[in-house]
């Protein structure tokens, strides 16, 4: 029986979790499983070491962020989030996409470093606002429909973050 | 109990005996040996007293060859059979090594990775760096007064898969258990954070004679983190005597010069790059072989000038991994500085700028590398030292699937800790349609030919049926070595394939065992007798392993599951004193399947055991 993500790591199974408590047990499981830790073992071992290792890390890294952390903890019960079908937002939620998107546009067009960097910043508070969203929703309310419509907004805001970190990328070679 | 005395008739190791391990960088320039002594980390000499062997590798007319200082004479007199530098080849094509014209080789463009023409015949950039393995092989066999159990081997921490592997089977070739393929900056933290007891975020610089790494690693309680890894596997110490290199042609405004000449200039380029480490001014004289005579004097100002870009040029990739951490230049604690040309004083003062901080020099440039790999060797062959140390590493470069209109689609991205596998569902997009190819590559970009090609296959046998219906998963794993493996599973109606893919370029397989036929005389040792060799080593090994694991852990078992071990141990042990290699072999699969499920048990309760104890009740947000 393969134990789901949060079981591995001895943690709830909830959104709000103890993130220096995944750090630790993550190391913790990792000294145990590793592959170094098998090197001279049985090719069983080493194989099952191996499986262990990279569940460990792949759990580690679904708990660590918190749009990854909700969309698994949705998957365990039974909701899929359908963030490339249900492209349908909510009117205020486009426009401030609309608005973000025209200034790193403008940023970009200016090599406006600065600029791009308070964007950064103010997703990165809308980003926070929502987890605080997501807490109610999936450990309190147990309002799974309304979970999954943040998880689909976050996941537009960290693409849309990924997107400026590139662009900064570019603009600082 | 019965088990020790399976253990016994020759069979040496008892479990506890401390095994030999090395830790080897085999560099660009110099390559070294390292490994742990009384619980010290410790280079080995030569019988000259020497701790660098240069990574230079002569092939004589009387079908010897010459390794290290003895080769790097030759160098001026015989450059064509005398191979320099030879890391910058290895998994690579022709058509990515960037300066062929400068080089005084006879290069044969074969499919996946090059080949020299030498006096010797053709050689393979893997076949150059196992003679430079053997010699520090049989240094560490001598100095140490046994045979090697096995060797921990850095690579720089950009390389791609390719050249991963064909580190690997170099290592093979020169006869060595390879315990693993360590990143090089990352064996430089070992050696570092472990002197100094260190805390918090290091920055590795290194910067080697051809390769160029930057490595972000925290450092907590004996785990050692890599956040983010980045470099240019082709920029190092040989770009910076180039660049003096072409500024004396320029100066001098000679006519093309000879293979001869070249080298011998290099050579003078280097000197006086090492020679303005700590003067104002270095004086290059020289006499070509067409009797025009060069004297120049290059000062470091000039030097600083002619070599800014490259400078520059470690900058865009240390910018890169710090984003990639998501960490600015105030999160780290300190910068290590790694590799030979780390000592020019224009890098260090680039470094300290760019981080605000002084960079840390106080461990040799040159050894703190192997110093690491032996300490992580010797925690591998199971000395288990005090200190419980443990390496997350990353693989440094995004895997990737060919597209439609040649694009690449990302399936692992880069700086994800190893190991790690990701599954990738495929199916047919025409009825009846049988095989499909699969095309992996690695790297960064968004056209697949600006990328590296790792492998293409075919899928065959995928039973007919409509388009769209056929499910077929694959499963890409990166080992903890950083190396690729492919799975794929046909999982529909019933029918299911498996099957496991290597990497296409390099090597194959069957190329490596006749060199390693080759590298033997075979009126000593034949075929058969290898392959016997081979099998009761493999044999012993698993015997000691489940030995092992059996004093520890048979309480697992139940008595009927252990009797079942024992009499599978006793029939391998039995056999592995005969000469069926065959027997042995099917032996050994039998007794490894045999043990399958105590390996599950064993590892289920490490993990257990890794959480018990921890309160679960207090976990608050």
């Amino acid at each position: 029986m393969l134990k789901n993500h949060f079981e591995l790591f001895g943690l709830p199974v909830r959104f709000a979790i103890d993130l220096d408590m995944l750090d630790q047990h993550f190391r913790k499981i990792q000294s145990e499983v590793h592959p170094d830790r098998f090197v001279t073992s049985t090719p069983a071992e080493r194989l099952r070491s191996m499986q262990l290792a990279t569940q460990a890390n792949e759990a580690y890294q679904t708990l660590k962020h918190a749009t990854s952390r909700a969309r698994y903890l949705l998957k365990i019960r039974g909701i899929d989030t359908q963030e490339e079908s249900n492209t349908a937002m909510p009117p205020d939620f486009l426009m401030l996409q609309m608005e973000w998107r025209e200034a790193i546009e403008e940023a970009e067009d200016a090599g406006d470093v600065d600029a791009l960097d308070h964007l950064l910043h103010q997703m990165r508070q809308q980003a926070k606002a929502l987890h605080e969203a997501l807490h109610v929703a999936l450990d309190e309310q147990q309002d799974d429909s309304a979970a999954a419509e943040i998880v689909r907004k976050l996941s537009f805001i960290d693409k849309m973050r990924s997107d400026i970190e590139q662009t900064i990328a570019k603009l600082e070679d | 109990m019965a088990l020790l005395q399976i253990a016994e008739p020759g069979m040496s190791a008892a479990p506890h005996q401390h095994k030999l391990a090395v830790g080897i960088d085999l560099g660009t320039t110099n390559s070294l040996v390292a490994t742990v002594r009384s619980g010290m980390s410790t280079v080995l000499h030569d019988e000259q007293g020497h701790a660098l062997l240069p990574s230079v590798v002569h092939y004589l007319t009387d079908e010897q060859v010459e390794v290290g200082y003895k080769a790097q004479a030759q160098q001026s007199i015989d450059p064509q059979n005398t191979i320099v530098s030879v890391k910058r080849f290895m998994g690579r094509g022709l058509k990515d090594i960037a300066d062929v014209g400068h080089l005084p080789y006879h290069f044969v463009d074969t499919p996946g990775m090059v080949q020299l023409q030498t006096r010797a015949g053709i050689k393979s950039p893997v076949e150059v760096s196992a003679e430079i393995l053997k010699v520090l092989k049989a240094r560490a066999e001598k100095s140490l007064g046994g045979e090697l159990a096995g060797a921990v081997i850095t690579v720089p921490a950009y390389f791609d898969d390719a050249q991963r592997q064909a580190t690997k089977d170099a290592a093979r070739l020169a006869g060595l258990t390879v315990l693993r393929l360590l990143n090089e900056p990352t064996a430089a933290a070992v050696a570092y954070g472990l002197d100094n007891a260190s805390e918090g975020v290091y920055v590795i610089y290194d910067l080697g004679g051809g390769t160029f790494d930057i490595s972000i690693l925290r450092l907590s309680k004996g785990v050692f983190e890599v956040l983010a890894t980045n470099g240019d596997s082709a920029l190092g110490g040989d770009d910076f005597d180039r660049r003096i290199f072409c500024w004396v042609l320029e100066q001098t405004k000679l006519p093309p010069i000879n293979d001869k000449d070249t080298r011998m200039l290099l050579t003078k380029a280097r000197e006086a790059k090492e020679w303005l480490t700590d003067h104002a001014e270095a004086r290059i004289t020289s006499v070509l072989s067409t009797g025009d005579v060069i004297d120049i004097t290059l000062d470091s100002d000039t030097l600083t000038g002619l070599t800014q870009h490259l400078v520059s040029k470690t900058l865009s990739p240390t910018r890169k991994a710090l984003r990639d951490a998501g960490l600015g230049i105030e999160d780290i604690k300190g910068v290590v500085m790694v590799g030979g040309a780390t000592r020019m004083p224009q890098i260090r003062q680039a470094v300290a700028e760019f981080f605000g901080q002084a960079p840390l020099t106080n461990l040799d440039p040159d050894k703190v590398v192997a110093l690491g790999a032996a300490i992580q060797a010797n925690v591998l062959a199971g000395n288990r030292s005090e200190e419980d140390l443990l390496l997350l590493d990353v693989i440094p470069l995004s895997l990737g699937l060919e597209t439609m209109g040649g694009l690449v689609e990302k399936v692992i991205p880069r700086n994800s800790t190893l190991p790690v596998a990701r599954a990738q569902d495929f199916t047919t997009f025409k009825d009846g349609q049988t095989a499909m190819s699969i095309h992996v590559v690695q790297g960064e970009r968004e056209l697949v030919s600006d990328c590296r090609s790792l492998a293409r296959f075919e899928l065959r046998g995928i039973p007919p049926m409509a388009a769209g219906a056929a499910r077929i998963r694959v499963t890409f794993q990166v080992d903890a070595d950083g190396l690729l493996s492919v799975t794929a599973r046909e999982q529909t109606s019933g029918v299911e394939a498996n099957i496991v893919v290597k990497p296409s370029y390099g090597l194959s397989e069957d190329e490596i065992t006749s060199m390693l036929q080759a590298s033997f005389n075979s009126a000593e040792i034949d075929k058969q007798a290898r392959a016997l060799r081979e099998a009761q080593v493999d044999a012993q090994r698993l015997l000691e392993a489940i030995v092992a694991a059996l004093q520890k852990d048979s309480a697992l078992l139940d008595a009927d599951e252990l009797k079942a071990i024992e009499s599978q141990m006793l029939a391998l042990a039995e056999l592995a004193q005969g000469t069926d290699s065959q027997a042995i072999l099917k032996a050994i699969d039998t007794l490894n399947h045999a043990t399958e499920t105590f390996a599950a048990r064993r590892m289920d309760a490490s993990v257990k055991q890794a959480l018990a104890g921890q309160n679960l009740n207090t976990l608050e947000f």
